[in-house]
């Protein structure tokens, strides 16, 4: 790392291989100090791998990893000092209160004897953990489990954090919690190394995102810029009026520059006595003209908005590649 | 060393596993069973004796194989006196150190094995700490219970066997030099060569029943003392159980280094 980089981790075709089996395949990252990084990829793809190569508790085959400067394999405690991992399962003892568990966690990561008590307060009261506090973990529901695990993965203030699968089997409004947790924490210059396949909460929360399958990267980018390298013309959505729906489509259909008009089944639409239509090959700036093409026509228009690629679109596109 | 993190893990390690069942119905039991349970039957057995008129032929190989100074020690003293206060001084000895050696063993399966089981070690092994100062952190949780009831057990023992060799023979016996070596030097050595072995089996298989198993080798050579003393192929003394402890500390030294040496947690996450 050169003394003007601001880069966390940089690894270099970094590869782990479990027999015949590659878990991570010639992974090449630079990820940016404060920066939330998503890594996407369904079950089996390499991303727990990655995260226990790059705070050595895993050695590569081969390829370099440095996170801070340092190489995980021979200084890997002291980037274990300075990274939080929130491991898929909690990893939490049952027969530990949640108390206990953060202080112990507190004294080995080393957080100072006087402000361990503070620390562990603060964090059971951040995470509405504290009427809980003296209850045995065993006791403890899914969401409570998560939310303490978070709790310990925060106990010394680490610099970067990773989360693997932060909201896998929560509840919507836990899920919410952890999402408010992750923003909080980039607000206040943290580095997220978030491991997901939930697209929406990437899409939402990632600065950047790496698309992974197979142990490999196959895209790495803003969700615009990912986007981007999707063939796919632009596409406007139109909520028109259900009883004009098919003067509607054929209408279009007919304005320059649509390429294609088509009636889409939207739920939503469809009880609020409207139709939805999607029109290919317009973009953003074309949308004055339809508006106003729609309504020299007497068409009722609700809803006009141009649709760009989602995550999701561009992450079963590469998956398909 | 970041002994402040070592102390943390093996202080919770050592406070955990005695909340739990597996690991506390073998520490109550097997002590209360060894150190109360046999040197008591074997007391009121030897008292009813000393009123019954037994004939002396039947304690002649017993006497043959005492201490040549025990005679002096124990004059005036029937053959079944003496021969009660020789299981309590001698023949139990090496049953004694059973204790430390369990004890430890019974904590030291809980450990990396116990961990795995509880799918709790993936938060253990990103803490911050060395492979040196985990090993070492898990050694110590299971040293320091293993050490305790070990000491605890010679309290108990020493306090029962006096009563009854009071009850037998109208002496008290211990403590002696030869059971205060036993308990603070061999049985300490004892409990960590125990650990070793149990800590590094725990490393390599998935469950605390695995680890325990193959712990519970251990045992084996103390059977072989207690065979060997009984059969008269040796008696400790003194400097026999000095000896005995050199040489655990060292197996223990070098067990350590070695285990040290190739102890790696990344090789314990290549096989989670």
């Amino acid at each position: 790392m050169d003394a003007t980089s601001t880069a966390v981790i940089i690894t270099e075709e970094l590869t782990r291989s479990f027999g015949a089996h590659i878990a991570v395949n010639n992974l090449t990252l630079r990820i940016e100090a404060g920066e939330v990084f998503g890594f996407l990829g369904h079950n089996g793809a390499g991303k727990t791998t990655t995260v226990r190569l790059l705070n050595g508790v895993l050695a590569p085959t081969s390829g370099s990893v440095r996170v801070f400067g340092l190489d995980p394999t021979t200084a890997g405690h002291r980037i274990r000092a300075r990274t939080g991992v929130l491991t898929e399962t909690p990893a939490l003892d049952s027969r530990l209160t949640a108390r206990a568990t953060l202080l112990h966690f507190a004294e080995v990561y080393g957080v100072p004897a006087r402000d361990r008590r503070r620390r562990v307060d603060e964090l059971l009261a951040t995470f509405e953990l504290q009427k809980r506090a003296d209850s045995k973990v065993g006791g403890f529901s899914k969401g409570m489990r998560q939310r303490l695990a978070l709790a310990r993965t925060l106990i010394h203030d680490p610099d970067i954090i990773f989360l693997d699968e932060p909201t896998s089997g929560l509840d919507p409004v836990a899920i919410r919690d952890v999402h408010q947790m992750i923003e909080w924490l980039t607000h206040r210059g943290r580095t997220v190394f978030l491991c997901t396949h939930n697209l929406a909460e990437a899409e939402r929360l990632c600065d950047r995102v790496a698309v992974l399958a197979q142990g490999r990267v196959l895209a790495i980018g803003t969700t615009r810029e990912l986007g981007s390298r999707l063939n796919r013309g632009h596409r406007i959505s139109v909520e028109v009026d259900a009883s004009d729906i098919a003067r509607a489509v054929k209408l279009f259909a007919a304005t320059p520059p649509v390429s294609l008009a088509e009636a889409v089944t939207d739920r939503a639409a469809v009880r609020n006595g409207s139709a939805s239509i999607v029109l290919h090959g317009v973009s953003r700036p074309d949308i004055p003209q339809i508006i106003q093409t729609a309504t020299e026509q007497g068409i009722k228009l609700y809803r006009v908005q141009p649709e760009e690629p989602s995550l999701e679109d561009v992450y079963f596109a590469l998956q398909e590649l | 060393m970041n002994w402040g993190a070592v102390w943390a893990i093996a202080r919770k390690d050592a406070m955990v596993a005695l909340r739990t069942r597996a690991v506390v119905l073998p520490l109550i039991i097997v002590p209360l069973v060894l150190m109360v349970g046999v040197p008591v039957l074997v007391g009121l057995i030897s008292g009813m004796a000393t009123h019954i008129d037994a004939p002396s032929s039947d304690m002649t190989e017993l006497t043959n194989a005492l201490p040549p100074d025990f005679g002096e020690q124990y004059a005036g003293l029937t053959e079944v006196q003496a021969g009660y206060i020789y299981f309590i001084l001698y023949l139990f000895a090496p049953m004694y150190l059973v204790l430390p050696l369990m004890a430890s063993s019974v904590v030291a399966a809980d450990s990396f094995a116990g961990e795995k089981e509880r799918k709790t070690l993936e938060a253990l092994v990103y803490t911050p700490t060395t492979d040196r100062e985990l090993l070492l952190a898990k050694i110590l949780g299971g040293w320091i219970p293993g050490s305790l009831v070990g000491l605890v057990g010679f309290i108990v023992y020493a306090i029962v066997a006096d009563i009854m060799t009071l009850y037998v023979a109208g002496r008290i016996v211990l403590p002696n030099p030869l059971w205060l070596l036993l308990a603070f030097w061999v049985g300490p050595a004892a409990a960590a060569l125990g650990l070793g072995v149990t800590v590094i089996a725990s490393s390599r298989v998935n469950t605390f029943q695995e680890a325990y198993q193959i712990g519970s080798l251990i045992v084996l050579p103390i059977v072989l003392l207690v065979v060997g003393q009984a059969a008269g192929a040796f008696i400790l003394s003194n400097w026999l159980v000095a000896l005995m402890g050199l040489v655990l500390w060292i197996i223990n030294a070098i067990i350590f280094a070695i285990a040290t040496a190739t102890f790696r947690r990344t090789a314990l996450m290549a096989r989670l």
